[in-house]
C-alpha cells in the first residue's frame, strides 16, 4: 500500500460566507505534500471551515482549490475521497449501527458478482490491524465505542481507502493523554510514509509538536504560514488575537457593595462540570470565556434548568431555588438566552408579537386565557423598540429578519418578563457589526438598571468589552478570575491552559 | 445575507402588504420569491399565496364544476347532507389539527371511535339509556391520554405508539361485542344526536360546525392555542421559554380522543348500534381525517396550519364523494381523484417551501 507520490494542496483566495459574516476571507495556503500542516486560530477564526473546504464537506463561496495542480471543486465529502482525501471530525461520525469493519469498508468491500466477499475482508482487516498495532473488535457496533477507538475506525478506514490526504478536525478534543499520544504516533507513521496530514486544532503544545508548518488564522483571515520550528506558544496566541481589540469598551462600574442576585455553588455534572461556583452582583456583567468544549454552555445550560444536575444550589435574591427545569429557573426570575437561536430560541413560523410574548403570554391575555390581541401588539411594538428591532412589525413572521434582528426578537421575549438574572449565551453570534453593537448597548443598559448578566461568548473581545469580571472555564472548571479590564492574553492563555495543561 | 438576485422579488417587496413590514437593508431577501401581477389590481399573487390560500381556490372551482355538472349539485339538501355524511370525519379531522399542528400525529383515530361507540352502546343497553354520553366521551379521552403518555413519558414516536394503542384499542372493541353489532334502544334520547334535524338541520351537522368554530377560535384566540404552534415550530425554544410541553401535548392527545369518542356516540346513533367492524368508516377514519388536514394546508410536520382549513378539506373529500356520486362516477375514480389531489396539496407546499429556503 506504499506509494512514493505525494500529494499537494494549494488553496488561492478561499472565501466564504454564512449568513452575512465572513467565515473566511481570501484566504490562500499552499501545503506541501507529505507533511503535517497545522490550522490554528480563536474559536470563529475559519480554521474548521478551511478543514472542512478542503476535505469537501463545506463548499467555498469563491477561490480555487488545486490538488496536485489539477483545480477541483468538491461538492461532497465523497468526491474528495476520489482524489484521496479523507476527513476525520466528530461531526461526520461513521454509520453507529455498522460493525467496525462494515464501517471501515464500506464502499469498497472487495466483492464479485456484487457480492461481499467477507472473507477477503476480513482478511484486509487483518492486516490493516496488525501493521498499525492496535487492536479492535472487528463486529462491535460502532456506535457503542468510545470516541478515542471510533477515531481509531475513522483513520483506519481512511487508510484503507488509500488516502493521500487526511484532514483531522479537533482530533484529540475528547481523548485522554494516552489516547492523544498514540493518534500523535500514527500521524507520525502515516507522514513517514507519504500521506499529507491537514491538522486542525486549538492545542497550541500538540501543534507546536506535531506540525511541520502552522497557519494562523484570525476572524476569517489569513495571519501568516511559516514552519513549525520558528513558532512558540506565545507567538501563536499573539497572531491569533493580534494587536489590541476594536470592541466598544463600557464605564465598569464595581459592584462589591452591591446585592449577590446570583449565587451558584457546588453545581456538578458529571463529566461535564465540576464543582461550579460563582456569584453575581445586581449590575454586574461577569463574561464567561473558555474554548468550544470547555463547559460554557453546559454552564449556562445547568444553571437555567435547560440541563439537569447531579449536585449543587442555586440562589436567586437571597432565596434558595429548585431549578429542574426552565419554567423553574424563570419562576426565579432567571432568563436564559440560548446559543443557537434557529435551534432553541426561535418560532421561526411565528410572528414577531408571538416570539415575544410566548414566555408570557398571561400577561397578555386575559384572565380565561384569551390572547388580548390589541394588548399584545402594543406590548410587542413597544419592547420591538426598544430593543430597536427592524422592521419592528409584529405581524411580520421571524424568519423574514436578519440574523441580528432575530436576536433582538429573543432579547424582547425576555424583557417582557423583567428578570433579575440574564444568562447570554453567544448573544452576538453570526449578527452584523450594526446589530451587534445595539445588543452590546442593551445589555450594558439592563445590568445598569441592576440585573445580574452572566456573558459567554467566543469572541474574547466581547467578553473584555462588557465584563466586569471575567472567568476563565477549562475542561469543566472555572479555572481562573480576572476583576475589571485584564490584559487579552492573560485571558486566552488561561482559557488555552497555558503553563501547565491539564490532563483530563 | 444576499442581495436579492431575483428583480421580481424586490418588486414584490415594494407592494408588500403593510408598509412596516417593508424589508430593509439588512433583512434577508426571503420575504417572497417570484409571483405574477394581476393587472389593474393591486394585487400580486406570490407562490405563498397559492400555498395558503390556492385551496379556497380549488374548493370553489371543484364547487362550481359540480354545480355546472349536476343540477341536483346546488341544493340545500345536498349541501346539508355532505355536511351530515362528514360530519363524523370533520369532528375526529378538527380535533386531530391540534396535534399535528403540535408536531404529532394520531393513527388511532378510528379505533377510539369504535371502541368508545362499543363502550357507549354496552352503557347504553346495560346502565341506562343516559350513560352512552359520559362513557363514549369519556372513554375517548382515557383512551387519548393514553397515546398522550406514550408519546411523552415514554418517548415513542408518536407514529408508532398510535398505531399500536390503536391496534388494541380495535382488539378490544371485538371482544367485546364479540365481532358483532351491540342495537342500542330505540330511545329518542339515544337518536337525537345522529338522527334529529332541528332547524331542518341535522343535529350531527350541527355539532361539527359548532365544534370546528370552538376549536378555531380556540387555536387562534387562546394561550393554549398559541402554545400549540410554539411546540410545533419548536419543541426546544417552547421547553426554555417556560412551557410545559409535555403537557400540552398529552391535552392534544386526549381532546383528539374525546372527539373521536364524540364521532363514535355521532355514528352510533346514526345506525342504532355499536359496531367493532373496520370495514366501515372506524378503518378509514384515521386516513380520511389526516387527509382532510393535508388537503386543507396545515403542515404535517406541525407549527402551521388551522381548523378551517380542515373544514375545508373534509368538505372538498366530501363533495367529490358527492359530486361524483351525483354524477354516477365509479368508486374507484373516485379514490382516484382523492389521491392525487391530496399528493398535489401536499406536494405544493413542498415545492413553495424549497424555492424559499
Amino acid at each position: 500500500m506504499s506509494t512514493t507520490t505525494v500529494t499537494q494542496l494549494q488553496l488561492v483566495s478561499i472565501g466564504k460566507r454564512y449568513s452575512g459574516t465572513k467565515a473566511l476571507d481570501n484566504v490562500s495556503v499552499e501545503v506541501a505534500g507529505g507533511t503535517v500542516h497545522a490550522l490554528v486560530g480563536a474559536n470563529g477564526a475559519g480554521k474548521s471551515t478551511l478543514g472542512k473546504i478542503i476535505g469537501g464537506v463545506t463548499r467555498p463561496d469563491d477561490g480555487q482549490m488545486f490538488v496536485d495542480d489539477r483545480q477541483v471543486r468538491y461538492t461532497s465529502p465523497r468526491e474528495a475521497r476520489t482524489d484521496g482525501i479523507a476527513t476525520i471530525s466528530q461531526e461526520l461520525s461513521p454509520m453507529p449501527h455498522m460493525s467496525v469493519i462494515e464501517n471501515i469498508f464500506f464502499g469498497i468491500e472487495p466483492r464479485r458478482a456484487g457480492l461481499v466477499q467477507f472473507r477477503q475482508m476480513r482478511r484486509q482487516y487483518e492486516d490493516l490491524i496488525s501493521e498499525w498495532g492496535f487492536s479492535l473488535n472487528p463486529h462491535a457496533k460502532v456506535g457503542a465505542l468510545r470516541t478515542a477507538d471510533v477515531q481509531k475506525v475513522e483513520i483506519l478506514r481512511a487508510v484503507a481507502t488509500e488516502a493521500r490526504v487526511i484532514v483531522m478536525d479537533e482530533p484529540t478534543s475528547s481523548l485522554t493523554s494516552v489516547e492523544t499520544s498514540t493518534l500523535h504516533r500514527m500521524i507520525h507513521a502515516l507522514r513517514e510514509r507519504g500521506t499529507t496530514i491537514i491538522y486542525v486544532s486549538h492545542f497550541l503544545d500538540e501543534v507546536l509538536d506535531l506540525a511541520d508548518t502552522v497557519t494562523v488564522l484570525r476572524s476569517g483571515r489569513l495571519v501568516r504560514t511559516a514552519p513549525a520550528a520558528e513558532e512558540t506558544e506565545e507567538s501563536l496566541v499573539a497572531g491569533m488575537f493580534g494587536a489590541a481589540a476594536a470592541a466598544e469598551h463600557f464605564e465598569k462600574p464595581q459592584h462589591s457593595a452591591a446585592r449577590v442576585v446570583l449565587d451558584v455553588s457546588g453545581l456538578s455534572r458529571k463529566g461535564v462540570l465540576n464543582d461550579i461556583s460563582l456569584q453575581i452582583r445586581a449590575g454586574e456583567i461577569v463574561g464567561l470565556a473558555g474554548l468550544i468544549g470547555s463547559g460554557r454552555t453546559e454552564l449556562a445550560r445547568a444553571i437555567s434548568g435547560a440541563d439537569p444536575i447531579d449536585s449543587g444550589t442555586i440562589v436567586v435574591d437571597g432565596a434558595a431555588r429548585r431549578v429542574r427545569s426552565p419554567a423553574d429557573a424563570m419562576a426565579a426570575g432567571m432568563a436564559f438566552l440560548p446559543e443557537s437561536r434557529k435551534d432553541d430560541g426561535l418560532f421561526l413560523e411565528l410572528s414577531l408579537a408571538a416570539n415575544t410574548t410566548f414566555a408570557d403570554l398571561c400577561s397578555v391575555a386575559s384572565r380565561l386565557g384569551v390572547v388580548r390581541r390589541a394588548t399584545e401588539r402594543a406590548k410587542t411594538k413597544e419592547l420591538l423598540d426598544l430593543t430597536s428591532v427592524q422592521p419592528p412589525n409584529p405581524s411580520a413572521k421571524v424568519v423574514s429578519l436578519s440574523g441580528g434582528n432575530q436576536q433582538k426578537v429573543l432579547f424582547a421575549r425576555w424583557l417582557l418578563r423583567n428578570p433579575r438574572v440574564l444568562i447570554l449565551d453567544e448573544p452576538t453570534r453570526g449578527v452584523d457589526v450594526a446589530a451587534r453593537a445595539a445588543i452590546h448597548r442593551l445589555i450594558n443598559k439592563l445590568a445598569a438598571e441592576g440585573s445580574a448578566v452572566l456573558l459567554i461568548s467566543s469572541e474574547i473581545e466581547e467578553v473584555l468589552g462588557l465584563a466586569h469580571r471575567v472567568l476563565v472555564m477549562r475542561r469543566g472548571s472555572i479555572t481562573r478570575e480576572f476583576s475589571a479590564d485584564p490584559p487579552l492574553d492573560a485571558v486566552m492563555e488561561a482559557a488555552f491552559g497555558l503553563g501547565g495543561r491539564t490532563i483530563a | 445575507m444576499t442581495a436579492p438576485t431575483d428583480p421580481a422579488a424586490s418588486d414584490s417587496l415594494a407592494s408588500a402588504p403593510e408598509p412596516g413590514s417593508q424589508a430593509t437593508g439588512e433583512t434577508d431577501a426571503r420575504v417572497s420569491v417570484g409571483g405574477v401581477a394581476i393587472p389593474g389590481l393591486r394585487l400580486r399573487v406570490t407562490p405563498q399565496h397559492v400555498r395558503d390560500y390556492g385551496i379556497i381556490v380549488f374548493a370553489a372551482a371543484l364547487f362550481i364544476y359540480f354545480t355546472i355538472a349536476s343540477p341536483s349539485f346546488l341544493t340545500s339538501n345536498n349541501l346539508l347532507n355532505i355536511v351530515y355524511q362528514n360530519a363524523t370525519i370533520g369532528v375526529a379531522a378538527c380535533a386531530v389539527t391540534f396535534t399535528i399542528i403540535a408536531g404529532n400525529f394520531d393513527l388511532s383515530l378510528g379505533s377510539i371511535f369504535a371502541l368508545s361507540e362499543v363502550l357507549g352502546a354496552w352503557a347504553a343497553v346495560n346502565w341506562g339509556v343516559w350513560w352512552c354520553f359520559p362513557v363514549t366521551i369519556g372513554a375517548g379521552a382515557i383512551m387519548g391520554l393514553i397515546n398522550g403518555l406514550l408519546v411523552t413519558k415514554l418517548r415513542v414516536n408518536a407514529f408508532l405508539a398510535t398505531l399500536a394503542s390503536g391496534l388494541s384499542f380495535g382488539g378490544i372493541a371485538v371482544g367485546v361485542t364479540h365481532g358483532g353489532l351491540l342495537i342500542t334502544p330505540a330511545s329518542s334520547v339515544f337518536t337525537f344526536v345522529g338522527q334529529h334535524k332541528a332547524l331542518g338541520i341535522w343535529d350531527a351537522a350541527i355539532i361539527f360546525i359548532v365544534l370546528a368554530v370552538v376549536l378555531q377560535l380556540v387555536l387562534a384566540y387562546t394561550v393554549f392555542g398559541r402554545h400549540l404552534y410554539g411546540v410545533g415550530d419548536n419543541r426546544n425554544a417552547a421547553r426554555l421559554s417556560g412551557l410545559k410541553v409535555d403537557r400540552t401535548v398529552i391535552t392534544t392527545f386526549v381532546i383528539t380522543g374525546a372527539a373521536c369518542g364524540l364521532a363514535g356516540l355521532i355514528d352510533s346513533s346514526m345506525t342504532g348500534s355499536g359496531t367493532s367492524s373496520q370495514e366501515g368508516l372506524a378503518g378509514q377514519l384515521a386516513l380520511l381525517a389526516i387527509a382532510g388536514v393535508a388537503l386543507g394546508g396545515s403542515s404535517i410536520f406541525g407549527g402551521v396550519g388551522s381548523v378551517w382549513r380542515t373544514v375545508l378539506g373534509v368538505l372538498m373529500l366530501g363533495m367529490i364523494t358527492n359530486g361524483f356520486d351525483l354524477l354516477a362516477v365509479s368508486d374507484y375514480w373516485q379514490d382516484i381523484v382523492r389521491g392525487i389531489l391530496i399528493i398535489l396539496a401536499v406536494a405544493l407546499s413542498f415545492v413553495v417551501d424549497r424555492r424559499n429556503a
